[in-house]
């Protein structure tokens, strides 16, 4: 009861917030458009609609670090933060509070990627439930990345941080925008270690229905999401009694 | 009966002694004033009172309720309004209040009733619907003292309740605080002479985090010798060794 007030206390400034919603589903919209016409004139298997648009709606989850980051900085640097630290809430109700609203925003992002793609020429199938279903793990490392971001960091550093570096970032190590075979090296190994990647090539093998290549990937992605989400809520609760 | 006691109340960072051995009384009811210079560890005391930071030393009781061991009572019988306006901005009037009704698991008939009551008692009605973060400076305090009075609290912390405000918002706050003399006890810092003047039923002088002097304003101006409270606290605050 008490998680849950929290809750719709943060999607509501969240989906108040013009600048979010801009971003947050008008920039993948873009770039899916602007990315099909490239692919139209100058043909690259890597864009084709179907290939690309998993990969989109994984750069996509990317904004709901930047939503959650910037919502627990604000909400640190003002005074509202320290009202609610003297109520009866929690800290487990302050961490179900932040997280759980940006779950559905971050799911209803994927569909109306997926739904916008289809006039592009998007393979509609069964598959795609299973695709945006296939989110939820990587929409909740993106998450508890912005509580963890928003714990450490002012509102000042967060904008440049996951807004600018982590966005970028996330995009050049998911494979979205050019093949990491192609850099090599470093490069590859790097982003073969971090979750990125792994979560486009499962939304990818999700949408074809390749549950098989889909499942080499959960593993990472699981791992990563376990682990960022226990640092954020001990960061969290520890700027908690910090306060 | 008491609402607070201290006893040896101490909070240290590092080398800094914010509240020093504090031992304090504060009625049921009554209307204390915080007073004293920036430093002073008035904010100190009222962030350890509302359970936001733990004591170094000692401890203070809270309606009965211990500092360090009951927080999760004293959470349930106290309401804050911070020095800073802590209001949340994207949410309207009533929103705001309805999450504080919410927090403290208020039940959808007795929010509705609440929110009615403090609306019409704090002159709330016309703002409602209005986003709180689009309010001046003026009503964003009194929709936070609202925020801290729906909840009911035995004891109100108003942690400078009028800094920053106009004229005219001063005045109206000091009716609202004053129409809650005796209902509910009120702990105020101030930097304002004559709002503890006008509202305390006593005031206690802080400097260095120590507790300098308690009293009624007649008692503190008699002891000190002034003919005006500015001048009694002046006299008291430079006159003290710490």
């Amino acid at each position: 009861m008490r998680a849950t007030t929290f809750a719709k206390r943060c999607a509501k400034e969240i989906l108040r917030d013009p600048i979010n919603l801009g971003f947050g589903l008008g920039f993948p919209l873009v770039l899916l458009l602007l990315l099909s016409a490239i692919q139209s004139n100058i043909p690259v298997s890597l864009f084709e609609i179907d290939t690309l648009t998993p990969g989109i709606t994984v750069f996509g989850l990317s904004f709901m670090t930047l939503f959650s980051a910037t919502l627990v900085a604000k909400d640190r640097e003002s005074a509202l933060l320290q009202r609610l630290y003297t109520t009866p809430l929690t800290g487990f109700d302050f961490i179900i509070g932040y997280m759980l609203p940006l779950l559905p925003i971050a799911l209803g992002q994927t569909v109306i990627c997926y739904l916008f793609a289809i006039p592009l020429g998007l393979t509609l199938s069964v598959n795609v439930i299973y695709a945006v279903i296939g989110m939820i793990p990587m929409a909740i490392f993106n998450i508890a990345l912005g509580l963890l971001c928003g714990s450490i960091l002012g509102v000042k550093q967060v904008g440049g941080i996951c807004g600018a570096l982590l966005t970028n970032l996330s995009a050049w190590l998911s494979g979205v925008w050019f093949d990491l075979k192609l850099v090599g090296g470093v490069f590859e190994n790097i982003a073969n270690a971090l979750p990125f990647v792994h979560a486009v090539e499962m939304e990818k093998a999700l949408f074809k229905g390749d549950f098989e290549c889909a499942a080499e990937h959960i593993l990472p992605i699981a791992l990563y999401s376990t682990a960022i989400t226990v640092i954020a809520v001990l960061c969290f609760l520890r700027q908690m009694k910090k306060q | 009966m008491q609402a607070i006691k201290t006893t040896g109340l101490t909070k240290r960072y590092k080398d800094i002694t914010a509240v020093d051995n504090l031992d304090l009384e504060i009625r049921e009811g009554e209307l204390f004033a915080l007073l004293g210079v920036n430093g002073a560890g008035k904010t100190t005391t009222i962030k350890i009172l509302s359970c936001l930071t733990q004591p170094t030393s000692g401890d203070a009781l809270v309606c009965g309720y211990s500092v360090t061991s009951e927080a999760d009572r004293i959470k349930r019988l106290i309401g804050v309004s911070p020095q800073e306006t802590a209001v949340a901005c994207g949410l309207s009037v009533r929103e705001n209040l309805e999450l504080i009704c919410g927090v403290h698991g208020f039940s959808k008939e007795k929010t509705e009733s609440r929110i009615a009551r403090i609306a019409e008692r704090l002159d709330l009605l016309d703002v409602l619907n209005r986003r709180a973060g689009k309010l001046s400076g003026g009503w964003q305090r009194r929709v936070s003292i609202a925020m801290a009075l729906i909840s009911e609290p035995k004891v109100l912390f108003l942690d400078e309740p009028t800094l920053g405000v106009d004229v005219i918002a001063r005045h109206d706050l000091w009716e609202t605080i004053r129409a809650l003399k005796g209902e509910v006890t009120i702990i105020l810092t101030t930097h304002y002479m004559e709002e503890a003047e006008a509202l305390s039923d006593r005031v206690g002088i802080m400097k260095n985090g120590k507790l300098l002097a308690v009293g009624t304003v007649d008692e503190l101006k008699q002891g000190a010798g002034a003919s005006d409270f500015e001048e009694a606290f002046i006299s008291i605050v430079k006159e003290s060794a710490v």
